[in-house]
């Protein structure tokens, strides 16, 4: 079991990230803090993904400031991301996570023991040498949590990783982060997709044009939402 | 040179002053295009990841480069190379080495233009990926080199088609010396012109049978690799 980051918790405070004019992030105050997974949910366009990014610390906020443990400009040397749309590099899927063992600093004498860990974890163990873009939609994604595992991270983003996948590649996904959180390992992850919020989320965060409308814990949220937005998204109805 | 035989008869019987012309210009242009490669790839990749002031024309600059007329390469090294030029004193003036400077500069550009645009693209696909593993500007250069590996051969075999069919630039400064600077190109020009014409012939069909085998060695070996990377 890890212990709890020096990185975390991530605090919001005042974060507005634009772009010229439009607004994409408006004035968000979140607190991310250890424990169960963090779920962003909201129609798309609502902020999700750049929540993600400025959390990652790939994005710098227009206005506001972001912090990791108390500090600014904190390295991302603990945290990790998946994106929607990962991209493979032209390598074995065992290579592409040694490249990300290497980028991380991890001594080229473990590089071994953990690439077979990694692909182990994530189901791929018998296509380590399969070339990384040749595996489907799904291997790909569990190859891209593997590779974000390398860095053996404190925190790990999820920006939509199941939005392309069948039912069974979702699950096998699903499996994976339900198997990282256990690790302690701080999982904040974007969806659209409430039944998956509702089948991994420790607490909720909605967002909605760049704000935050409301923020519970999961059981809370889904039973007794307070807001208008969210009881409209909870209903299936369109939120735009 | 038998001057009463058939182009074919050339080439089948190894006829020794047409493999020895042949073995020259292929020193000299697989000799250009690592030159080239070992300073257009760098470059390239530089232009590429780096945002500096007037970095569009040099884009546009690299990629004119690439159809600098050979003539006035071999012009503008032979003043280089020439006694009273500025690299006079070196002695290279219609050696083979001055043929290899001079399909250099033209292969070069070449190179540079089309690494530029291939690691530019594949950085557009990698950014997020490679910004996110922390990683450093020299891990960023080599990944994407590596990456691009296959696409680079492209622009390696685009270069050495250009070296190997060119003839304006190293007849200026090779000078065409019989079993010392005479290629496949400019011997072709010159038996041409003298109506040797089965030597030109058969020299043109090697020269020929040459880039499609070298052509034909380079797709087998990115399709090899491809299927082993992806």
């Amino acid at each position: 079991m890890r212990a709890p980051s020096s990185e975390l918790p991530i605090v919001f405070d005042g974060v507005t990230v634009t772009a010229g004019a439009v607004t994409i992030l408006d004035r968000i105050a979140l607190t991310l803090a250890p424990g169960a997974p963090t779920m962003l949910i909201g129609p798309n366009g609502s902020g999700k993904s750049t929540l993600l990014r400025v959390a990652m610390g790939l994005l710098a906020p227009s206005r506001g400031r972001i912090t990791w443990g108390g500090l600014e400009n904190v390295p991302p040397l603990k945290r990790a991301i998946v994106f929607q749309r990962p991209a493979m590099l032209r390598r074995s899927a065992a290579a592409n996570i040694r490249f990300a063992l290497r980028a991380a600093g991890i001594p080229r004498a473990e590089h071994a023991r953990r690439t077979v860990e990694l692909l182990e974890l994530v189901g791929l163990g018998h296509l380590a040498d399969r070339a990384a873009r040749r595996l489907s939609g799904g291997e790909q994604q569990r190859l891209a949590l593997a590779r974000a595992l390398a860095r053996d991270p404190a925190v790990l983003f999820l920006d939509e990783p199941t939005a392309s996948l069948d039912p069974t590649a979702t699950k096998a996904v699903e499996d994976i982060i339900r198997a990282v959180s256990e690790r302690n390992i701080k999982v904040v992850m974007a969806t659209h997709d409430l039944g998956e919020a509702r089948r991994l989320a420790g607490d909720i965060v909605m967002l909605h044009r760049g704000r935050i409308v409301e923020t519970a814990a999961a059981a809370s949220f889904f039973d007794r939402p307070q807001t208008a937005e969210a009881k409209i998204f909870l209903a299936g109805e369109l939120l735009v | 040179m038998p001057q009463d035989v058939t182009a074919l008869q050339l080439v089948l019987s190894g006829d020794p002053a047409l493999f020895a012309i042949v073995r020259l210009s292929l020193y000299v242009s697989l000799s250009a295009v690592v030159l080239a490669a070992l300073i257009g790839i760098p470059l390239g990749a530089w232009i590429a990841l780096t945002k500096f002031p007037g970095r569009q024309g040099v884009i546009v600059l690299l990629n004119a480069l690439m159809g600098l007329p050979p003539v006035v390469v071999g012009l503008a090294v032979y003043l280089a190379l020439s006694r009273s030029g500025p690299l006079g004193s070196f002695g290279l003036l219609f050696t083979p080495r001055a043929m290899i400077i001079a399909q250099t500069v033209l292969v070069m550009p070449i190179i540079a233009a089309l690494t530029r645009q291939t690691i530019e693209d594949l950085w557009i696909e990698y950014r997020d990926e490679l910004t996110a593993m922390n990683l450093g500007p020299l891990g960023r250069v080599t990944a994407l080199i590596w990456d691009a590996r296959f696409s680079l051969v492209t622009a390696l075999l685009a270069g050495f088609g250009r070296a190997a069919a060119e003839v304006g630039a190293i007849i200026i400064v090779g000078g065409n010396i019989e079993g010392f600077t005479r290629t496949m190109t400019t011997a072709i020009a010159l038996e041409t012109s003298k109506g040797d014409l089965p030597l030109a012939v058969g020299l043109g069909l090697v020269l020929i049978a040459i880039v499609i085998a070298v052509n034909a060695l380079a797709w087998t070996a990115r399709r090899a690799g491809e299927r082993l990377a992806g």
